[in-house]
C-alpha cells in the first residue's frame, strides 16, 4: 500500500477530478444500464400479461 | 461426452432460459474480477514516474476502448450471420449489443478526455485515434436509429446488418490509427509482437479490469436480448406461458 493517508488516496496526487471523474462516470453508466434494463423487462412482461388477460376476456387485439 | 447441439439454442424459445441461467454467472464473475482489478489499480500498481496518479485512468479507459471495438465486431458478426442464415436470434443479438457498445465508446471518449486534459492540456484534439473512435460512436448511434426506424423487426435487422458490416472497416482503422498517422495518442500498450511497456502489476490490473468488462458485457447483453425476445415474441404462446407464473 503506497498511500500515506486517506486524504492522499482521495486526492490522487492532485488529479482527483480526472481520476474519480473517470471511474465515477463508468460506474454511473453501468448502474444506469442495469436499472434501465430491469425497467424494460418489467414493462415487457406487463405488456404480455395485459395481452393474455385481454385474450382470456375475448377481446381481439389488432396491434 | 455428449455433444451439445448448438442449433438447438438458435431459437429464441430455447435460448431465453439458457441466457437467464448464464446472467447471474457472468454478473458474479464481473463483480469478482472488478473487485480484484480495482484493488490492483488503486493499491498495488505503482505511481507512474511521468504521469503521477493521473495514469490510473488507464484502468477504465483501455478496457472501455477495447470493449467498444470488440462489441462492434461481435455486433457486425451476428448481423452478418443473421443475413446469411436468416436466423431471428442473430438479429436480436446484434440489436442487444449495440447500446452497450455505444456506452463503452462514449466512456472511452469521455475518460480519454479526462485523461487528455491534464496530460496534453486539451479535452479534445482532432487526431486520428480520437476521430476514428468518435466515428465509431456515430456508427453505433446510426445503427440504433436505423433499426428503430423500421416497424418490422426483420427488415430492421437486415438494414441494420448492412450498416454494421460496412462500418466494421472502421475498427482496424481505430486500432492501427496510432501507427498509420502521427498522433498525440500514445501507441498500443499491449502488442502481440513486443514485450508490454508497463509494470507487471499495472498490466495485470488492466487485464483484470478488461475481463471484468467482458463478463459485464456478456451479462448485460444477455439481459437485453431477453427483453428483446419478450418484446418481439410477445404474441407467441410460449411467452404467454412464461409470464403466467409471475405475479
Amino acid at each position: 500500500m503506497h498511500w500515506d493517508s486517506v486524504h492522499a488516496f482521495f486526492n490522487m496526487g492532485g488529479y482527483a477530478f480526472y481520476v474519480w471523474g473517470s471511474f465515477g462516470l463508468t460506474l454511473l453508466a453501468v448502474v444506469w444500464e442495469v436499472v434501465g434494463l430491469s425497467q424494460r423487462r418489467k414493462q415487457a412482461i406487463r405488456v404480455i400479461k395485459q395481452a393474455s388477460l385481454l385474450k382470456q376476456a375475448g377481446v381481439e387485439q389488432t396491434y | 461426452m455428449s455433444r451439445i447441439n448448438w442449433f438447438k439454442y438458435s431459437s429464441p424459445q430455447t435460448f431465453y432460459p439458457l441466457a437467464g441461467k448464464l446472467v447471474p454467472v457472468f454478473y458474479a464473475l464481473a463483480i469478482v474480477l472488478a473487485a480484484v482489478g480495482l484493488y490492483l489499480s488503486f493499491f498495488v500498481a505503482p505511481t507512474d514516474f511521468q504521469q503521477g496518479e493521473a495514469y490510473r485512468i488507464i484502468f477504465v479507459h483501455v478496457p472501455a476502448a477495447w470493449m467498444s471495438m470488440v462489441i462492434y465486431l461481435a455486433m457486425a458478426g451476428w448481423a452478418a450471420l443473421g443475413l446469411a442464415l436468416n436466423a431471428r436470434l442473430s438479429g436480436m443479438m446484434a440489436q442487444a449489443l449495440a447500446p452497450t457498445g455505444a456506452m463503452f465508446t462514449f466512456l472511452a471518449l469521455v475518460t480519454g478526455s479526462l485523461w487528455g486534459k491534464p496530460m496534453w492540456g486539451a479535452w479534445w484534439v482532432w487526431d486520428a485515434r480520437l476521430t476514428s473512435e468518435l466515428i465509431l460512436l456515430f456508427l453505433y448511434i446510426g445503427f440504433i436509429a436505423l433499426q428503430a426506424s423500421f416497424d418490422d423487426p426483420r427488415r430492421a435487422d437486415r438494414a441494420g446488418a448492412l450498416l454494421a458490416i460496412v462500418g466494421a472497416v472502421n475498427v482496424p482503422i481505430i486500432y492501427f490509427s496510432v501507427k498509420w498517422w502521427s498522433t498525440l495518442h500514445q501507441g498500443a500498450t499491449i502488442s502481440m509482437t513486443a514485450a508490454p511497456k508497463m509494470a507487471n502489476t499495472m498490466l495485470t490490473g488492466m487485464l483484470l479490469m478488461s475481463l471484468a468488462f467482458w463478463a459485464y458485457t456478456i451479462a448485460i447483453v444477455l439481459v437485453r436480448v431477453r427483453c428483446i425476445i419478450l418484446e418481439r415474441e410477445r404474441r407467441a404462446d410460449w411467452v404467454a406461458e412464461l409470464t403466467e407464473g409471475k405475479a
